[in-house]
């Protein structure tokens, strides 16, 4: 029964899931309550998570599979606000779409509570099954609308993340195969024991992981997915890709390779991987959102950017061994901030592509004329996502260079910063289109409640976090304090 | 000469690589599908091997994971055969490099 209340977050968000698909067949007339439910079972998994940080009881469960820690409850407070904005900004979509109002609600609560398992889990195969309970659902959700974009990107999504798992999978059964364990903390030490004689072996190993977790981040090499999907993809199913399971791999590979991985003759290697590939993201994904001229796309291309941004957190734990956290709080700090941010940018997407009925950028111009508040909400987030103060961007941005100059990356840091001037190119060009542009038809227009419920909840957090950062960075240091050694 | 842990594990890698290639360079949707199905029973015959073989307190913990890796595979195969039906019927083929409205 106590493990049942320590997995509460999550199961409250799967009991959400199942009530939605009854609902749906039973009540067929009564299908607006269905968001109703899936926001309540929201708000009951973050109510559930506040009572576990009131008791401070924090434990590992299932012999010791999953944990309860102060690192977890931090994602399931991100995934639940994640989720809830992403229900918010469906409902006018599925209201129109029509068919399968229950299915979408009910797969969406899955990919949440998945992504919250994955937080939290700390064996190899349940972070196996957590992914795989985050991914399956949305791939039916990228495929979901009725045009053939959209079907073809479900299938294009399924078909990279499936090679994606294997290789991760491979991965594991090398780690497996040399430590004889599948839990991390025995990982670690059998790594730290005898590791350095298949030296080799693990490299390999690692090298599959991040190849598995690389789809997920949506970095360069594995980012060839990202443009297609969420041009093709629903609107907010894009938005909840883009932050939900990009925020979910992070955490869990922090998880890997700090709690895991962490022996000091392996460390080297894997942070030098990671900053090559922080570089490559950072510099190719800027420079190919310059040349888009559908904002989705640019908005694909700008978070493989982002994950490269997020990547120099990773880089910077485990050069700097005696700041071992910094490095993982400034990821955390990242994540929250980016969530606010690209999820604030993808609403106002909603809103507009809605009213417009366009995702193209040139006929964003002089939407400021036509919606006010909507286009300061979307040129906020944008500002945000280039990191220009005072936005909760710009605290991000600096937390988490500041980390990579402490563990001497100075290039990387360098490169991380001629990237934020290509991306302030081309996000400012978007809001100068809004504010500068001449619109071709000057029909004022108002976005839907729910969605400006969505957009207010982003833009605020983005403003007043980027006012009063402190709360923010001091939940970041908590939740990264079970990584200190 | 007795069959021992190396000739398992080298099966394995080389059904791995055999599905990977497979995966990267077949154009029918199905037939990339299957070179993941090659390589994901390469993982589990892999994992096998370690838990026959390798010295570990609990060796059961490689053939439990080979056990969700099969109930996973096959989930993931009913979607994506769902998704392939899905895209027949608005393009009537499944080639993947006839996939091409995605662009800019």
């Amino acid at each position: 029964m106590n493990s049942l209340d320590v997995v509460g977050p999550q199961l409250a968000v799967l009991v959400a899931a199942g009530l939605v698909l009854l609902l749906d067949s039973l009540v067929p007339q009564q299908r607006r309550l269905l968001p109703v439910v899936a926001l309540l079972g929201l708000i009951v998994s973050a109510l559930w998570t506040t009572s576990w940080v009131g008791r401070g009881d924090y434990q590992f469960l299932f012999d010791g599979t999953l944990a309860l820690d102060k690192y977890s409850v931090f994602f399931y407070y991100v995934f639940a606000g994640i989720t809830a904005t992403v229900v918010l900004a469906s409902i006018d979509w599925v209201n129109r779409e029509g068919r399968g109002q229950g299915e979408y609600y009910a797969l969406v609560l899955t990919v949440c509570s998945g992504l919250m398992f994955l937080a939290a889990s700390r064996d190899l195969i349940t972070i196996f099954l957590a992914l795989e309970l985050s991914s399956i659902p949305q791939y039916i959700l990228a495929g979901w609308g009725k045009d053939s974009k959209s079907s073809e990107a479900g299938l294009k999504y399924l078909l990279l993340g499936a090679i994606a798992s294997s290789l991760l999978l491979y991965g594991m059964a090398l780690i497996y195969g040399i430590t004889g364990t599948t839990l991390l903390p025995e990982i670690a030490a059998a790594i730290k024991a005898d590791g350095e004689t298949y030296r080799g072996l693990l490299i390999v190993a690692t090298i599959l992981l991040i190849a598995g977790f690389g789809f997920k981040m949506a970095v360069v090499p594995f980012q060839m997915w990202v443009p297609d999907v969420y041009q093709g993809a629903p609107t907010p199913v894009a938005a909840f890709l883009s932050v939900g399971s990009k925020a979910a791999a992070f955490a869990v590979v922090i998880r890997i390779f700090f709690e895991g991985l962490d022996a000091d003759f392996l460390s080297d290697d894997w942070s030098m991987i990671f900053a090559v590939l922080a570089a490559a993201s950072m510099t190719l994904g800027n420079v190919m959102a310059i040349v888009q001229t559908d904002i989705k796309r640019m908005l694909g291309y700008s978070s493989v950017a982002q994950a490269g941004n997020f990547m120099i957190g990773l880089a910077a734990i485990s050069v700097a061994g005696n700041e071992f956290t910094l490095g993982a709080s400034a990821i955390l700090l990242f994540v929250a901030a980016y969530a606010f941010t690209n999820l604030g940018a993808f609403v106002g997407v909603i809103a507009i592509s809605q009213r417009i009925g366009s995702d193209q950028i040139k006929d964003y111009a002089g939407m400021w004329k036509r919606s006010p508040v909507l286009a300061l909400a979307v040129a906020f987030c944008l500002i945000s996502l280039t990191g220009i103060p005072p936005t909760v961007g710009f605290w991000a941005k600096l937390y988490i260079f500041n980390a990579g100059i402490r563990a001497d990356l100075v290039w990387l840091v360098l490169i991380g910063v001629l990237n934020s001037v290509v991306a302030g190119y081309y996000y400012l060009s978007v809001a100068r289109q809004m504010f500068m542009g001449d619109a071709e038809e000057d029909k004022k227009f108002r976005a839907s409640p729910s969605i400006t419920m969505a957009l207010g909840a982003a833009t605020i957090g983005v403003i007043v976090f980027g006012i009063i950062p402190m709360p923010l960075m001091s939940a970041a240091q908590d939740a990264a304090e079970i990584f200190a050694r | 000469m007795s069959v021992g842990i190396e000739h398992f594990l080298t099966v394995g890698a080389l059904l791995f690589c055999l599905g990977l290639a497979i995966a990267l360079s077949k154009r029918n949707a199905i037939g990339v599908l299957m070179g993941v199905e090659l390589m994901l029973n390469a993982v589990n015959l892999t994992l096998i091997t370690f838990s026959r073989f390798a010295v570990s307190e609990r060796p059961i913990t490689g053939q439990a994971f080979a056990v969700f890796i099969i109930t996973v595979a096959a989930a993931e195969a009913a979607v994506a055969l769902a998704l392939a039906v899905s895209v027949y019927r608005n393009r009537e083929t499944v080639d993947v490099d006839q996939l091409n409205l995605l662009r800019s």
